[in-house]
């Protein structure tokens, strides 16, 4: 698959993703907390907790699905308090515990409607289903597979996207030896194409990064 | 990608998904069919009454029914879903355009599969029937804006998608006096326009305001 040109919105010499002192408030509960983090280009990190510790929450916030509600930061050089994360959002891939697939489309027209709002080549879908060993499965409706199945299909739209910046949640969870490698394989081609892979996790065994940072009550400590 | 290339895809998947549960043809019309059928069991076969309550009935069905098509819009795109679509920078002016043009066809379809039925139970006066090729659109476009903006508030207030119906009735009042209204001019042999002219500025200011609210409220969803 040939790589989409990348707009950088970043020098090479800055951080990809920083956070300074951003916090995030619902209501009364507080779920992140005076979070300091910076990731460079070509890194894969490890983003470990227990379950409520705020992985998943902190995960949405470098996604810029959510925005702090104290402190501030940049993804991709935007400015998380600014509209300009509207402009580096198709740079970045999220896969989370859910799937994002549509149950009644086929696996194939999942991809092909990534690939159709991604402004990228219809046969980049395809090809990608193949790298995930599921091309003898593309017409199968996304009801119908199984977890595993449609966990390859989310990493499928990494492949499609190529994002600059990659989440996963509950990276390995559920996953075969090769569906696992499968993630390690994406996560280092984003890594090797300058990019950051970040990869949640309870296991921090399976993880396979440069560098891990944990999440305890809402603040992140750095783990190794 | 352009912002109409966004729209039709958006749309297209929708359709797709329609087309393979049915849930429009196989369930919601058969069940607004059956609420035609019991209102005359209820209220008695006294002919002249039932002609002349027709057209009203008909619009009340197409509206309480019709938040059932809106409603299965909101169980099509779940958070997950969303979450791909916002980071694919899919514009949610775009996204919004989308799920109309879907809702108002599913509309349009539900309004023609309940007509033959109201005709053939409630015999209304068909006087000047081609007006309803424009009525029944402008109605169906209106429902449509006002469902896909009620189900965007409701998301991004968090609260239960059952609040859609509560807000998408008592602000279809305008839609639901230009639709009565229009007809009842038809059988009446009075002139039509005003009630035209309602139903397309009520449309066209919902259309404006659903796409100036698009991104907020897909912000607030968050």
């Amino acid at each position: 698959m040939s790589r989409r040109p990348y707009t950088p919105f970043v020098s090479a010499k800055t951080h990809l993703v920083l956070l300074e002192d951003a916090g995030l408030r619902v209501g009364p509960t507080v779920i992140l907390q005076r979070v300091k983090l910076s990731l460079d280009a070509g890194e894969k990190v490890g983003l470990l907790g227990p379950n409520g510790s705020g992985k998943t929450t902190l995960l949405r916030l470098l996604a810029t699905l959510q925005r702090p509600t104290s402190g501030g930061g940049t993804v991709l050089g935007a400015d998380l308090m600014s509209n300009d994360i509207y402009r580096i959002r198709p740079h970045i891939v999220l896969i989370g515990h859910e799937p994002g697939l549509y149950p009644e489309l086929t696996l194939a027209e999942n991809c092909r409607l990534v690939a159709s709002l991604a402004g990228r080549d219809q046969e980049r879908a395809g090809t990608a289903l193949e790298l995930v060993g599921l091309a003898g499965a593309a017409d199968r409706r996304a009801r119908d597979c199984s977890r595993g199945m449609l966990r390859r299909t989310e990493l499928a739209r990494a492949l499609i996207v190529e994002p600059r910046l990659l989440l996963l949640d509950e990276a390995h969870a559920g996953l075969d030896e090769s569906a696992s490698a499968l993630v390690d394989l994406i996560a280092d081609r984003v890594a090797e194409g300058g990019g950051t892979a970040v990869l949640v996790s309870h296991d921090a065994e399976r993880l396979n990064v440069d560098r891990s940072v944990r999440v305890v009550g809402g603040m992140v400590e750095q783990a190794s | 990608m352009t912002f109409w290339r966004q729209a039709r895809e958006i749309a297209r998947k929708d359709l797709v998904v329609e087309a393979r549960t049915s849930e429009v043809v196989l369930m919601t019309a058969p069940f607004g069919a059956a609420a035609l059928i019991l209102i005359p069991l209820a209220i008695g076969t006294d002919a002249p009454l039932l002609s002349q309550l027709g057209a009203g009935l008909y619009w009340i069905v197409v509206l309480l029914f019709g938040v059932l098509v809106i409603l299965r819009k909101s169980a099509v795109d779940g958070p997950a879903q969303t979450d791909v679509i916002r980071l694919l920078g899919v514009d949610p002016a775009a996204r919004f355009a989308g799920a109309t043009a879907t809702t108002a066809f599913l509309l349009l379809l539900f309004e023609i599969i309940l007509a033959p039925v109201v005709i053939a139970l409630y015999n209304p006066d068909l006087r000047g029937w081609p007006w309803l090729l424009l009525i029944l659109p402008l109605t169906a476009a209106g429902l449509a804006l006002l469902g896909t903006i009620a189900v965007g508030v409701t998301a991004g207030l968090g609260t239960r998608i059952s609040l859609t119906p509560l807000l998408i009735i008592p602000l279809s009042l305008p839609l639901l006096l230009g639709a009565t209204q229009a007809l009842e001019g038809l059988r009446l042999g009075r002139g039509i326009l005003p009630w035209l002219v309602l139903l397309a500025a009520v449309d066209l200011a919902l259309a404006v305001a659903g796409v100036l609210a698009a991104r907020p409220l897909e912000e607030a969803t968050a």
